[in-house]
């Protein structure tokens, strides 16, 4: 018993530096947090009721699918409960964190590249939607009338391309942190262009039609949006690295590592 | 032998903690950056600008809905966003945590095992 107290020691400095660590990172979290507030999900009443009509049941049937895969995951594991919730709070985090960007705007990241990587696409579209009603009901951000359209871009198809782009890069054998990078930023982007395409269809410009209109919103996000998406990929893969490191059992369980021994 | 190991252990933890800190440092410059080359932008939100451009597109368009309830001033809409990263944030980092404790448990109890077993 008494050689365990060196080894106590030694776990003592091992912990300190995590402490550090950890305390970085909030720190540089809180940085992350800008003092003006400004949103990019499609604002309240801003498409016409037709279209937020048909956003709302195109996005229906993944959020149904999504709470039944959650259901069957958690109850053939209960375990990785805690990662779900995890990965939920990521995009919380994330959606709530304005960046500026070169172009003299500002936007903020989705946050939901990690949950697709753990969980899958389906899964986040319900834990995207829980983040866009918050949003909407307590900071007027998004909207409820635009929930469907922006659960469709940020919760469905962002997610979709994120989970493609991870299982392309995986299969073409290459890294798993340039998967996660690529999935993120991939998926954010893609997220912004659906959201261009949305606006686009809804309001068709007068003289080019709607996909004059397409290429006019495509324009306001893109810029903005790259360095972001850059941003959102890196928190990601730290994020990922973490999990990676701490929690091998967890990822081998929901098979996106595969198991080593 | 003992503390050959030790010291890898602890050259792999550096290495990965290394590079954490240099992509969070990444991320930090990503958003000074603008800030830098763009002294006199107001940086309001895309969504803001994509509403113009809503208003420039289709001008008779009137918007249906409006918020049920809206921050009554930006300062109260800033303290709900960070209401928002904060509690997003605890929950991300205490399972963070409890990950790291885990993990370190269970190696702990691993190499007490060998150790009875040897």
């Amino acid at each position: 018993m008494k050689g365990d107290r060196s080894k106590n020691m030694k776990n003592y400095s091992y912990s300190k530096k995590m402490f550090v660590r950890i305390i970085a990172t909030i720190v540089i979290m809180l940085v992350l947090i800008p003092k003006e507030v400004y949103g990019m999900h499609i604002m309240e009443g801003f498409l016409p009721p037709v279209w937020s009509f048909v956003w709302g049941v195109a996005s229906l049937p993944f959020v149904i699918i999504g709470l039944i895969s959650i259901q069957r995951k958690t109850k053939t594991n209960p375990r990785i409960k805690l990662l779900l919730g995890m990965v939920g709070a990521f995009a919380f985090v994330l959606s709530a964190v304005k960046i500026p960007s070169v172009n003299g705007s500002s936007s903020h990241p989705t946050g939901v590249g990690l949950g697709t990587i753990l969980f899958g696409p389906a899964s986040m579209s319900v834990l995207g939607l829980i983040v866009l009603m918050f949003q909407a009901i307590l900071l007027a951000h998004g909207g409820l009338t635009t929930l469907g359209a922006n659960t469709f871009s940020m919760a469905i198809a962002g997610p979709f391309v994120a989970f493609l782009v991870y299982k392309i890069v995986i299969k073409m054998r290459g890294k798993s942190w340039l998967a996660v990078f690529l999935a993120s930023s991939l998926g954010n982007l893609f997220t912004y262009i659906v959201t261009a395409i949305q606006l686009g269809i809804a309001h068709p410009d007068p003289n080019g039609g709607v996909l004059l209109s397409i290429e006019k919103f495509m324009s306001v996000f893109a810029i903005t949006q790259i360095p972001l998406a850059i941003s959102e990929g890196i928190l990601t893969v730290v994020v990922f690295n973490f999990i990676q490191q701490y929690s091998k059992s967890e990822l081998e369980e929901l098979n996106v590592i595969i198991k080593s021994e | 032998m003992k503390g050959d190991l030790v010291m890898i252990k602890s050259i792999r933890f550096n290495k990965k903690m290394t590079v954490n800190i240099v992509l969070i440092l990444f991320v930090v410059v990503l958003f000074i950056l603008p800030l830098i080359i763009q002294p006199t932008a107001d940086f309001s939100g895309a969504d803001s600008i994509a509403q113009d451009l809503i208003s420039e597109v289709n001008a008779q368009y009137e918007p249906w809905f409006k918020p049920l309830w809206s921050p009554p001033s930006t300062e109260i809409e800033s303290a709900i966003f960070a209401i928002q990263a904060a509690v997003g944030s605890g929950v991300l980092f205490f399972v963070l945590g409890y990950l790291v404790g885990k993990n370190k448990s269970i190696t702990n109890d691993k190499e007490v095992e060998k150790k009875y077993s040897e």
